[in-house]
């Protein structure tokens, strides 16, 4: 059945009348972003880590120096309480999200690259090399994420760049299987056939007519790697295979200070706050995405 | 005249969003006697189907209904209240949709959603199935009790818009509301459809109210008809007076634009020499999908010039065949361009494609100006984006602008423009009107038929219309279950002996329009 939508179909046929109940791209998506209060909370959550990773040290804030009395509570000198060493909780906190945001972003940078090239080139040329690499991805997929990292850190070591790489390794599999998904859907419409047909190189059919169609997919699943990988690496610093002491690092301070939770509990909840709110709000902005580019 | 089935006056919807209101049905006033077929016309955008299911009660979110009056089968349908308006659906109006394979419960057999109908009714399990095998024999299916278990996607389109109809009918409404009922089903079965709702209507005696963009279709098979433009009423009454005399311009356009069987093409008569020299020669060409012949030894040749026409109905063959002339496919058997242009340096492709769907066939993030400049480069041409717009009458001004701010047929003319940025010898045209308004395919036949005189390609021409086929086409090629049953030049098709395939093809289309301008 056809609901009736007005303005579904232009009714003149050579006029410049714009169909304008059809989703707009582009601009009117990006302005209808900005009326979501979530997104621009979200979004002002992860400038403000941003900033406070790249701005920490030049507002004086001293994460590694005994500034108080040990595990004080919280006070107007010191909002986020001292941990066990006398260190000022806040200046640690603001700092902890340096480790952070070095990990996932780049992290999840990389599994994006890999998993939308490795996507678009599996739904593109379908055949062997796609089952090949879909049945590899399944076996990567199905191995338990945390044990894999585990035995990846113990191949490639704990150094950023290792840890870069390995988090790239982890998301690919799965980037590349939802924008697999999504090139063949675009393979099924003409306008790849009408390129083919007039002779258009694969390089430029994969990249100019599916890459910038497929785009809103790579963008959201970027998003939401990012917010997995900082999970993952504050995982891996609190099971001690991440940032080494005395790194301000969330999850390492989480496990260096939860025997003092009953006692101290403010040494464990901002750390805690800090990936938990980095997390929610990438899941946030890739859940906003999502809905507009519907 | 007794209590009419419907009786609207000055029906006004509007669909309104948080910043703006848009009025799709504008003062629409209209009545239907009991028994009576009523038939609406209009283009898609037209409010048909909003009107539609302003009838049932059924009010979409964010759309508002008012009128001086809405009366369906003696009933004030806006002041039902929302058990009423249950009962008044469940008892007083069938509704039959336009794609009867969404309107049937994928995961149920059909027999048990149209047993539900009756259960709704209160009958115990015993009765209903009695009354579903019998409510299944009167729409004609074959087997009903064994069909009763089978699911839809068992069935073919025809038998599943026949459980359709079953299911509406089922409880005797008063009125049956068609909307395009055989929009997507072939000529033949669209024919078997509609002469099974025009036995029923007799026999049980209902109202109709048949909806659809087909105007001969509709003239054909009702007594009074109304068509709408943009959400008025412009024009109405008895069927073949309308189709015969349209007094209202948009009327006269619609009447205009249908393509008519009876056309004849002195054009072709004056120019022998098309297609006398070969372009293309086709030999045993074959494919078969999973053991499926979907085309079985097609041999013949395209001549230069020459517009080749395919018809066929769903599934002949007839979108593998131009698919595998434009060496889409493996296929077996051969498909030979003439000399010259297997030699051509630099090689350039030999054939271009215009799909069906105008809204699939352009890259939605490609502005005009950037497909045409591509298109241009790969395929040779000596032109501009700008001349190539001017060529197939679109607006240089469009150029800048995405396909989704284009209309379907302006879509349509960019995908056409894009097959012609450079010479190609060979067009294939896969149904490049079928998802069009009538109107609007008209000129984009006109234009075809313009940019082939005016650069001399070969089109083969495929599509289910025949009438379409014929107003364009030199020879018209019918495919029946992938085998060539019948390759003819186009009068010869229509005039001298044929396949009964063919006859029983040209039958069904012919029959349509005879009978609507004889009136019913």
């Amino acid at each position: 059945m056809t609901a009736t939508i007005p303005g579904s179909a232009a009714p003149a046929v050579d006029s410049l009348q714009a169909d304008a109940s059809e989703a707009a791209p582009g601009g009117s998506r990006f302005r209808s972003l900005l009326r979501r209060p979530s997104f621009i909370v979200s979004v002002l959550i992860v400038v403000w880590w941003v900033v406070a990773a790249i701005g920490w040290h030049l507002v004086g804030l001293q994460p590694y120096a005994k500034t108080g009395e040990l595990l004080a509570s919280p006070t107007w000198a010191h909002p986020f309480g001292t941990d066990n060493l006398g260190r000022d909780m806040f200046a640690r906190v603001v700092a902890g999200a340096g480790p952070a945001l070095l990990i996932g972003p780049f992290g999840a940078l990389l599994a994006t690259i890999i998993g939308g090239a490795l996507g678009l080139v599996a739904g593109y040329y379908r055949g062997v090399v796609d089952t090949l690499m879909m049945r590899f991805f399944d076996v990567l997929l199905a191995l338990p994420s945390l044990i894999f990292l585990v035995v990846l850190v113990g191949a490639f070591g704990i150094g950023p760049g290792a840890l870069i790489l390995i988090v790239g390794i982890l998301f690919a599999p799965g980037i590349a299987r939802i924008i697999r998904a999504a090139t063949l859907v675009e393979m099924g419409k003409s306008y790849v056939t009408a390129a083919k047909l007039q002779g258009e190189r694969d390089v430029r059919i994969l990249f100019r007519e599916l890459l910038p169609n497929v785009l809103p997919n790579l963008v959201i699943q970027a998003t939401l790697s990012l917010a997995a990988a900082v999970f993952i690496t504050a995982s891996l610093s609190f099971l001690g295979l991440g940032s080494q002491p005395p790194s301000a690092d969330w999850g390492l301070a989480i496990n260096e200070n939860r025997v003092y939770l009953q006692t101290a509990w403010w040494t464990v909840v901002f750390p805690a706050v800090g990936v938990a709110s980095l997390v929610v709000a990438a899941n946030l902005i890739a859940d906003n995405i999502r809905e507009v580019s519907r | 005249m007794t209590a009419a089935a419907v009786q609207v006056d000055d029906l006004h919807v509007s669909y309104s969003t948080s910043r703006s209101s848009t009025e799709v049905v504008c003062g629409v006033s209209f009545s239907i006697a009991p028994g009576e077929a009523y038939g609406l016309v209009g283009e898609s955008g037209s409010g048909k189907s909003t009107i539609a299911m302003a009838l049932t009660g059924y009010r979409v979110a964010g759309a508002t209904v008012t009128a001086a009056g809405l009366t369906v089968a003696g009933l004030d349908v806006l002041s039902l209240s929302a058990p009423e308006l249950r009962a008044f659906r469940a008892r007083r109006i069938g509704v039959v949709y336009q794609e009867p394979a969404r309107a049937l419960n994928p995961t149920m057999a059909v027999g048990a959603q149209v047993a539900e109908v009756f259960r709704l009714r209160g009958d115990d399990r015993r009765i209903a199935r009695r009354e579903t095998i019998a409510a299944l024999t009167r729409v004609g299916l074959p087997d009903p009790a064994a069909l009763s278990s089978r699911y839809p996607h068992e069935l073919s389109g025809g038998q599943q818009q026949r459980v359709v109809i079953a299911m509406a009918l089922a409880v005797s409404p008063e009125l049956l509301i068609l909307d395009e009922p055989t929009t997507g089903l072939d000529a033949r079965v669209e024919t078997e459809v509609m002469a099974l709702i025009d036995r029923l209507r007799a026999e049980l005696g209902f109202a109709t109210l048949l909806i659809s963009h087909n105007l001969p279709l509709v003239a054909a098979h009702c007594q009074r008809i109304g068509v709408l433009e943009r959400g008025v009423l412009v024009e109405h009454g008895a069927a073949a007076d309308v189709l015969l005399n349209p007094e209202h311009a948009y009327s006269k356009k619609l009447v205009a634009a249908l393509p008519d069987l009876a056309f004849t093409t002195p054009r072709r008569a004056e120019s022998p020499v098309r297609g006398a020299t070969p372009l293309v020669t086709v030999t045993g060409l074959a494919k078969s999908y999973g053991g499926k012949r979907a085309l079985d030894d097609v041999s013949l040749t395209i001549g230069r010039n020459e517009i080749l026409g395919i018809v066929g109905e769903s599934g002949s063959g007839k979108s593998t065949f131009g698919r595998a002339l434009a060496g889409l496919l493996r296929h077996e058997g051969q498909v030979e361009f003439t000399d010259s242009f297997e030699r051509r340096r630099p090689a350039r492709p030999l054939v271009q494609m215009v799909f069906q769907s105008p809204d699939a066939s352009l890259n939605p993030r490609r502005t005009v100006r950037q497909v045409f400049s591509r298109s241009i480069e790969l395929l040779g041409g000596t032109g501009t984006a700008e001349s190539l717009a001017e060529s197939t009458g679109l607006d240089p001004a469009l150029l800048e602008l995405l396909p989704h701010e284009l209309s379907g047929g302006q879509k349509q003319r960019v995908a056409i423009a894009r097959a012609f940025a450079g010479p190609v010898p060979l067009v294939v045209c896969d149904e490049p009107t079928s998802a069009l308004d009538v109107s609007v395919q008209a000129r984009i036949l006109d234009l075809l038929q313009e940019l082939q005189e005016r650069t001399g390609v070969s089109y083969v021409f495929i599509s289910h219309d025949l009438a379409v086929v014929r107003r364009l086409s030199d020879r018209i090629g019918v495919l029946h279950e992938g085998r060539l049953v019948d390759l003819a030049p186009a009068e010869d098709l229509f005039t001298g002996r044929v396949d009964p395939y063919t006859e029983s093809l040209i039958a069904s289309a012919v029959d349509l329009r005879a009978r609507a301008a004889a009136g019913s």
